[in-house]
This record gives structure tokens, sequence and C-alpha cells, in this order.
């Protein structure tokens, strides 16, 4: 028998998709609202909600005191850098476990997994002294290639799921029809893997342009991308809420953007093969 | 042409030995059937012919030519699978036409190719479909359809039908055999259905355990089974078996009666006497399965409404030209 869904229950779950929907993006808002307030009332307790003079001075001392478009620049080229390698490193080697895998295929993927289980910091002071002697420290070359290796194995591994779920006996039927391997990819494989690339490579890049260990750790000017950016407002002179949050909001913005035009995407991706 | 002759195939997955040495020579235009119980290796020998899987022995000829090198787009031959494997981003008019364009056919022909198997499989209306949007005996037939709009010199069907609902899969197993014999294509058929095998077939291929049984006409197995197995495997119900003095009498190991070789009799004359104990009556037929004492328990096939019940006792009388033998090798003793 079918559940009966009532109006009641309806109602009942909106509400509450709603309100979890909010606890969880109540911290962003929030940090946008101290953004706009002054450093005065961005420490009053009880806090304001919105009745508080809104301002954007924060906004104008931040670009005043550094350079926002440098670190935005910084970022993008990190973050895009780092993911674009990845994929392209990925892409081979998920396929190739996917679709002619040998004993150790579960091996290596484990293995690859279990370097995410070691903190990073564990490794920092080895990193760093090799940045150091290779010159790469406070380069975005450095960022691009750390931040490429940290996220290589996610990559793969979420591309090699992607992979699986395409069935072989699509692949077969091409060949049947008389595909060549090379246009089986490009118009079998290809298409069909478009919305499991496409959410592999906006996860990465979201997962790069929030990086914050290895980002504050090996960068200070030249190469900081945002994260460095942020952080250099919770440190010198004291903490400055009101400031940091603009610095934040800025930081974030871009990425908000990019996921948000492609949350269809991103949802399709990461929800593929749940309902054929 | 489509004459296609296995010599000596085998396959091995590692170490398991999965088909061990098949030799079939299959005419041009036939319609063959490997009937067999599930992992017998039926689409394990299909995948052999389509170039999908490589042999590990043997010989696979297409029109006399030793193919086991060819790779699959280049055998001509095409392929029905059990999933339809359809191209879900393409729509049914780029599923239908994918091959002929791989071919490299002008536009103006594919198109008119496309049309004409859509018309023959009633797919006219839905040609710019996507699959998701299709049902399942549609998604069938974009599957076939794919298939012949290619005149390939063979067809191959992996459990084709496998997945429709009952009706539907009568439908289908008509159609099928209606459109091959128009075409006049040679096909292989895949099924663990005796029902398919026997009814679609010109000839049969029954596969046990990687070998073949026998290969044979759907009637030839049916009056000439081989050995135990065959005999077991066609015919719906299976045939009986009765093992000991019975069949000592008669010179075999085993002796087999097949459900509807065996009459109810009340004329007081000779027979096995037993006991029914479930009566199944399909109004045009009466399945009887009974309690024969030391002879196991028999299936008997009667015509029309036999009123017969749970308890009822009864006289078996097989048909004496009907009875089987079969040697302690299982082998059939002819004549
Ligand atoms: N790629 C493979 N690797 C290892 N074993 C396989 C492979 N394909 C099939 N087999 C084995 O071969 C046997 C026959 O399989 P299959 O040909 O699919 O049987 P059927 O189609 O008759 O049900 C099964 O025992 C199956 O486990
Ligand atoms: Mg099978």
């Amino acid at each position: 028998m079918a559940r009966k869904v009532t109006g009641r229950h309806v109602a009942i779950s909106t509400l509450a998709a709603w309100l979890a929907g909010f606890v969880i993006f109540f911290p962003i808002l929030w940090m946008v609202l101290a953004s706009f307030k002054t450093e005065l009332e961005a420490f009053a307790t009880p806090p304001s909600f919105l009745f508080f003079h809104w301002t954007t001075e924060n906004y104008a001392t931040v670009q005043e005191r550094s350079d926002y478009l440098h670190h935005a620049l910084n970022s993008l080229i990190v973050a895009g850098g780092s993911t674009l390698i990845a994929m392209l490193i990925a892409i081979p080697a998920a396929w190739s476990m996917a679709f002619s895998p040998t004993k150790r295929t579960k091996d290596i993927l484990l293995w690859m997994l279990s370097t995410k289980m070691m903190p990073p910091v564990g490794v920092l002071v080895p990193i760093y002294l090799i940045y150091k002697n290779m010159g790469l420290l406070d380069t975005r070359t450095g960022l691009v290639f750390i931040l490429c290796l940290g996220n290589l194995p996610i990559v793969i591994w979420m591309l090699f799921t992607y992979f699986k779920e395409i069935p072989k006996d699509i692949l077969e039927a091409a060949r049947m029809d008389g595909a060549t391997i090379g246009r089986e990819l490009i118009y079998v494989l290809t298409p069909m893997a478009i919305p499991g690339l496409a959410s592999t490579l906006l996860l990465n890049l979201i997962l790069a342009w929030n990086e914050a260990f290895w980002t504050l750790n090996l960068s200070t000017l030249n190469a900081a991308p945002l994260t460095t950016f942020i952080a250099s407002y919770s440190s010198p002179e004291g903490l400055f809420w009101a400031r940091l949050s603009a610095a934040s909001t800025l930081a974030i913005a871009p990425i908000l953007i990019i996921g948000w035009f492609s949350q269809k995407q991103l949802v399709r991706g990461l929800t593929f093969g749940a309902v054929k | 042409m489509g004459r296609i002759t296995l010599e000596g195939v085998q396959k091995s997955f590692g170490p398991v030995h999965i088909i061990k040495g098949a030799d079939l020579d299959i005419p041009d235009g036939a319609f063959v059937v490997f009937v067999g119980p599930s992992g017998c290796g039926k689409t394990t020998l299909l995948r052999l012919i389509a170039g999908l899987e490589d042999v590990s022995g043997g010989r696979i000829l297409i029109d006399g030519h030793n193919v086991v090198d060819v790779p699959p787009a280049k055998r001509g031959l095409s392929m029905v699978f059990q999933s339809y494997a359809l191209y879900p981003h393409m729509s049914v008019r780029g599923n239908i036409a994918f091959g002929l364009k791989m071919a490299g056919l002008p536009k103006a022909e594919i198109n008119q190719k496309v049309e004409a198997a859509a018309a023959t499989l009633n797919l006219t209306p839905y040609l710019d479909r996507k699959p998701r949007e299709l049902s399942g005996g549609q998604r069938q037939r974009v599957a076939i359809g794919r298939a012949i709009v290619r005149e390939p010199k063979a067809f191959l069907f992996d459990e084709p039908l496998s997945n429709l609902d009952a009706a539907l899969r009568v439908q289908m197993r008509l159609e099928v055999t209606r459109l091959q014999k128009q075409l006049g294509t040679t096909a292989i058929y895949v099924t663990h259905d005796q029902v398919e095998a026997m009814t679609m077939a010109d000839k049969i291929v029954v596969l046990n355990a990687g070998r073949i049984e026998q290969y044979g006409s759907p009637i030839e197995l049916y009056q000439k089974p081989a050995n135990l197995f065959v005999a077991g495997f066609i015919g719906s119900p299976k045939m009986n078996f009765i093992t000991g003095p019975e069949a000592a009498q008669r010179g075999a190991t085993t002796i087999g009666v097949r459900p509807e070789h065996i009459a109810v009799v009340d004329d007081g004359g000779e027979g096995w006497s037993g006991k029914v104990l479930i009566a199944e009556h399909l109004g045009s037929d009466t399945f009887l399965y009974v309690d024969a004492g030391a002879l196991g328990t028999l299936t008997v096939r009667c015509v029309g409404e036999k009123r017969l019940g749970a308890g009822d006792a009864v006289t078996l009388r097989p048909e004496p030209g009907r009875i089987y033998r079969f040697d302690n090798n299982g082998l059939a003793i002819f004549a």
C-alpha cells in the first residue's frame, strides 16, 4: 500500500526541511550580517539580528588594507589549476581501474584513500623543508602542486564510482555497432560521464578554494589565496569580527555564486545512479 | 550470408574452464537457440561468437573465415542485450542510427533505413523520445531495431525477453520469430526457458556445464533425447525417471516416461498403481502428481477435466512405444 501523504504531513515536513536548511545556513547568514555591523555591534551581547546600524565601512577598510583582487586571482589560479591537473591525472586513472580492473585495483584505491586518513600536520615539517629547498614556498606552483596531490585521492574515488555506474553493456553495444575505441569514447562514454565529471570538478574546486591548512602554511603574500587574506584579519591587532566577516564574505562569494549556478548539475552528479 | 561454425571452441576465465570444447555448424538463415540452466555458459559462448570475449582455444568461422582475431566491430554481427543497453543520451532515432553512422553511410540513406526499421517495429511515433521515456517492450523493440537496421550477417540475442512480463514475452516471441523469417538472417538466441527454445528454434543447442549435450530440431530433442540431461530439460512438465527393477526389466539403468505419455486407465488391466497426491486442474489439462510406491512420485498429464482429486487410487499405463531407456552413463539406448 502506498503511504498516504496528507496535507498536514506535507506542511510539517516542509517546515522541518526549511528549519534544517536555515540552521545549516545560519552561520553564513550570521557572517554576512556581521560584516555590515560596526565592530562594537558585532561584539554586542545580546546580539542584534537585523536592527543594527547597517554600514559598509568594513568592506571599505578591507579593500583599503589589503588587495582583494590579488588574493582572489591567486585563489582562482591555485584552485582552478590544481583541479584541472587533478582531473587530467584522475580521469585516465579512474577509467582504467573502472573498466579494466585487476586483482589489486581495490587495494590501490584503499591505499590512495588511506593517505587522506593522516592529518596533514603530520607531514608539515618535511613538506615545508622540501618546499624551502626547492624554492616553492609562497609560489602558486607550489600551492597548485600540493592541493592537487591532496585532492587527487578523492577525485579518483569519485570518478571511479561514476565510471563504475556506466553499464558495460552499453559500451559493448557500441563496439558491436562498429564504433572504434575513439568513437566509443566520444559518442558514448563522454556524454554518459559528463554529469559525474562536472560534479567532481565542482566539488574539487570548492575543496581547493576553501583549503586552509597548506595555503596558510606555505604562502605569505605573493601566492597567498583568499584563505590567507581572511586569516590576516584574525591575528595581528586582536580580533575584528566585523572586518573578518567582511573579508570572509568576500572570500567565499565567488565560490558561492559558482555553487549556486551549478547546483542542479552538482546534485544530479552526486545522486547519479541512485535513480536511473 | 551468415554461416557460423565453431571448431573446438574453449574458454577459461583464469583457472576456471567455462566452455569445454564446442563444435557447432549453424547454417545460413537458421534460427538457433542456445538453451541450458543458468550458469552453463550460454552467454559466454554467445560473447565468444560476438568477439566480446577472446577464445582460449579453437576456431570460430563466419562464412568460412576464421574470426578469432577479428574485433567485434568487424565481425558484421549485431547483438541484442538482456539489459537492452540502449544509449541513454540518444533519442530512439539516434540509437537505431548509431551503427549506420559508424559505418559512414550518407545521411539520407541512414534516415530512410531508420524509418523503415521503425515502421517495421511500430516505433515511428517514438523516434524522438529518449529511452527512459519508453516502456520495457518499446525499449526492447528499439534494441531489436538497432540490430536489424545494420543488415548484419547474424543476430545474437542474449535472453532478450527475460525482463518483460509474461503476456508481452509471448507476443515478442512471435514478433522476433516472424521478423527473423522475414529477413532470413541467421539468428542465435540464448535463453534458459525451454518453452521459448521449443517454440522459436529451427534448431536447439542444449548446453550443460560448458558442454553441448545435443544439437537438433525441437522435435528431435523431444523424441530422441541423447541423454538423461536433455530428456529432463526438454519438455514440460519434466519427464518422469524410474530406476530399479522396473528399468532393469527393460534392459536399462533408468527409464523415462513423459507425463503426457502416461494414461490413467480403469479397465482393470495391467499398469502402475498409485494414489493421487495433488491434482492441478488447468481446464485444458489436468496434472496429477501420483505416489506410485516403489516407482516414486510420477507426474501425469491428462487432457481435459479429469474428475480426480487427492487420495484417489489410480492405475497408470505408459504408452508402450514412448518409454525412453538410458544406460548407466545416462546415455540414451536406442532401438
Ligand atoms: N568475466 C568472467 N570472469 C569469470 N567468470 C565468468 C565471467 N563470465 C562468466 N563467468 C562464469 O562463467 C559461467 C557461465 O556464465 P554465463 O555464460 O554467463 O552463463 P549463462 O549465460 O549460461 O547463465 C558462470 O559460472 C560465470 O560465473
Ligand atoms: Mg546469461
